[in-house]
């Protein structure tokens, strides 16, 4: 048994290897971007809307607002950063349920990429907002003996994000292998059930904490 | 016993003790938050939305102290880096 869908080799040429994440994640990515496409075609603001653009709609007016209320800021700046995030992980999580689909949140390498996202957005948005030299001030504070441990939690915030995404998303896909060759009946569907929920849960949480980060590196007062 | 054999039952032991009382902390602290995340709730219904939403957030700090011993167990039991030393 495996515990990363990453040791899934398809296809191997020199330094060039296809694994099942990249494939997983290349599936999610195609699906999500062939929705957007084909959703995204008739829009229109007249009284009679189609049933995609209301999903559309409530989808995003909902992010929108989770932005708007956690960082108190204008909201579209971050908006597609954060929402890509919420959408990948939640795609990832829902395409779960059809069997063969290994998740590719599953994995450590995408979990790290997904956190090293955020890690190179935090600074971004910083700059951008309150200049750079404010942005680097913010790490003295409240003393110049913070800076190393300001430093420090920089980088553990990354670990722990990737961590706890991949933790979450592995622990319930081999739950249910474990438990599919124990109890192949009935239970298997409960846990799988409990790990819909959980990555539910952790792809609402990586967007928050992206927020919380991204907003508190660019408040300005 | 060899020294494959030792190297099995201990990490199969630690992995499940790893995970017993690595779930005991966060399971505790857990019930805290939420236990004061309802009390807050009772108390100021029209909050509710922001004390559920740190609360999850919250929750998924704590959560993550667990997450890392299950992980170390999933490592002990699959990946073991000790078995390769004596295997390979």
């Amino acid at each position: 048994m495996s515990i990363d869908p990453s040791s899934i080799v398809y296809f191997e040429w020199g330094f060039i290897r296809i694994t099942a994440t990249l494939v997983f994640a290349w599936v999610t990515m195609a699906i999500l971007a062939i929705l957007g496409f084909v959703l995204t075609r008739n829009l229109t603001s007249e009284d009679k809307i189609g049933k995609g653009q209301i999903v559309l709609e409530a989808v995003f007016a909902t992010i929108l607002d989770q932005i708007k209320s956690v960082s108190h800021q204008d909201a579209h700046k971050y908006f597609p950063f954060v929402s890509t995030l919420f959408l990948f992980i939640m795609s990832a999580t829902l395409l779960s349920l059809i069997p063969g689909y290994n998740p590719p949140t599953g994995s450590l390498n995408t979990t790290i990429a997904l956190a090293l996202c955020v890690f190179f957005a935090v600074p971004y948005f910083g700059i951008q907002s309150q200049g750079i030299k404010n942005y680097l001030k913010q790490y003295t504070k409240p003393s110049v003996v913070m800076l190393p441990f300001n430093i420090i939690s920089e980088f553990s915030r990354v670990i722990s994000l990737a961590v706890r995404l991949y933790g979450n998303v592995m622990s319930s896909s081999i739950i249910v292998l474990i438990l599919l060759g124990v109890v192949p009946f009935f239970f298997p569907v409960i846990i799988q059930m409990l790990g819909l929920l959980t990555g539910a849960i952790q792809a609402y949480i990586f967007a928050i904490l992206a927020i919380v980060y991204i907003a508190s590196a660019t408040n300005t007062n | 016993m060899d020294s494959i054999t030792i190297i099995g039952m201990t990490s199969i032991i630690i992995a499940g003790l790893t995970i017993a009382i690595g779930s005991i902390a966060p399971a505790i602290g857990e019930g805290n938050a939420v236990a004061q995340a309802l009390r807050s709730i009772a108390q100021q219904p029209d909050e509710s939305n922001t004390i559920s939403r740190t609360l999850f957030v919250g929750l998924a700090m704590i959560e993550s102290t667990a997450i890392y011993c299950f992980v170390i167990s999933m490592i002990l039991l699959f990946a073991n880096p000790f078995w390769n030393a004596v295997i390979g």
